[in-house]
């Protein structure tokens, strides 16, 4: 077994360094990597370009990192929920890539898996495809995209071992999956960190390979974005 | 008089058919599922990674871990499934899902839609739309004809940035029921008491009308 685990969110980040691309996991609040998020704001890493499928919002998740001004690019393909995002995109201080959201996570798992671009129909007519490459296949248009390349992959997960084997609940496996192992160096926090063969293989979603650091969170707040309920009849 | 957005999730209910795969986007798309018919077997995704969607929870017991597409705490049935974002809109662009039922600001006469962006004004971003209306056979929109100004939605050529392109097939609005055909808006239904005279003069692009034009049945 080799082991990835390191001891700290510190030790876990650290090699990022101002300028760096990053991919974060999650969608919305769900699945976010809370706790690398909070100690990037310490650390104070800037000019960040960051592969995220949302922006967090005002006080919580990237809204942290945008708030102290220490994201250049943002990545993305849904932005709403951040009235800080739209201001610093709007007044230019924020650079920002709006991408369909299939098209994000399939760059991702396209840089996963080692393809460097492959062919999609979303965004064919729209300003999306504006500089790439139109193929028709099977009578339909097509806009060629092309593999994510970032150097740090952060990812958070349910369940992890010592190996850096990693088990998702619920919808928060969303892109955290796709971006384990789509950078040159993929760092998990997980809820709870296990010794190795506690957990199932049968049960495992992304095997350790893509996994070079793990770590246990210390905190998880878990916030709920849209907290929607029905009443007991 | 024109329909709420309660009527018009619940006109739209009556196209989700037994064995559809669907998929419902925010909004009024959303109330959809309410009112989907409880004697057909119909099964809810949504891309953030789940099939299968169920009501919103009981008070106390929401899961930060399971949620929506509109970030909102979900529930699900048996038989459901969890998977990631790259494998949801793998089924999405294979086409397994049956039916796409999304918001517009825009509707065009050839299928084109537009709702994710107002230069210089609303910026929030495409989220899986364009993955969503690239690829879906059949895409209902459901949308109000007329904005706060009372200009038609209901277009010859949408003016804001586009979603997707000659994709939709039926709108559902507050005044009308319309599909989409080769020659432009084909009016199919009107909202209870409302008249067709009403329905064109708040219609930007041409309506193709046939015959006596039925009322919804809500």
């Amino acid at each position: 077994m080799i082991n990835k685990k390191v001891n700290s969110v510190q030790e876990a980040l650290q090699g990022i360094e101002d300028g760096m691309t990053i991919m974060l996991g999650g969608f919305g609040l769900c699945g976010i990597p809370e706790n690398s998020i909070a100690e990037l704001v310490q650390k104070g890493t800037t000019n960040l370009t960051c592969i995220s499928n949302n922006a967090g919002v005002d006080d919580f998740g990237l809204g942290l990192l945008l708030q102290k001004r220490q994201i250049k690019k943002m990545i993305s393909s849904y932005v709403g929920e951040n009235a800080e995002f739209e201001r610093q995109m709007l007044s230019g201080e924020l650079e920002v890539e709006l991408t369909p959201q299939g098209t994000l996570a399939e760059k991702c798992r396209a840089a996963q898996a080692g393809i460097p671009a492959f062919f999609t129909p979303a965004g064919y007519g729209t300003e999306v495809a504006e500089g790439k490459e139109v193929r028709e296949f099977n009578g339909k248009m097509h806009i060629m995209e092309l593999a994510y390349k970032a150097d740090f992959s952060i990812v958070k997960a349910w369940k992890g071992d010592e190996a850096g084997n990693l088990i998702f609940k619920g919808t928060a496996r969303n892109f955290n999956a796709p971006m384990a192992g789509a950078a040159k160096i993929t760092i998990a926090e997980v809820e709870e960190l296990v010794p190795v063969g506690t957990l199932d293989p049968n049960q495992i979603h992304i095997p350790g390979i893509m996994v070079q650091r793990i770590f246990k969170g210390e905190k998880f707040e878990k916030r709920i974005e849209q907290r929607t309920t029905r009443k007991r009849e | 008089m024109a329909l709420d957005k309660n009527d018009i999730a619940k006109r739209i209910a009556q196209e989700v058919k037994d064995k559809y795969f669907v998929n419902l986007g925010i909004g009024i798309p959303t109330l959809v599922a309410n009112y989907v018919r409880t004697d057909i077997s119909v099964e809810f995704q949504s891309e953030n990674g789940v099939l299968g969607m169920g009501p919103f929870p009981f008070e106390g017991e929401e899961d930060a871990d399971v949620i929506n597409a509109g970030k909102q705490t979900i529930t699900t049935l048996p038989g459901a499934s969890f998977f990631d974002s790259a494998f949801s809109f793998g089924m999405i662009r294979s086409q397994k899902v049956d039916l796409t039922i999304l918001g517009a600001m825009e509707v065009a006469e050839n299928g084109d839609i537009a709702n994710w962006k107002i230069p210089g004004k609303m910026v929030k971003g495409m989220g899986g739309a364009m993955d969503l209306v690239a690829s879906a056979e059949n895409i209902i929109v459901a949308m109000m004809h007329v904005n706060k100004a009372g200009e038609s939605k209901i277009l010859k050529r949408c003016t804001l940035p586009l979603t997707g392109v000659g994709c939709v097939k039926k709108v559902v609005t507050e005044l009308a029921v319309m599909e989409i055909t080769p020659k432009g808006f084909k009016l199919l239904e009107r909202a209870p008491g409302v008249s067709v005279e009403h329905i064109i003069a708040s219609t930007e692009a041409e309506l193709i009308i046939e015959g006596d034009i039925p009322e919804m049945v809500i």
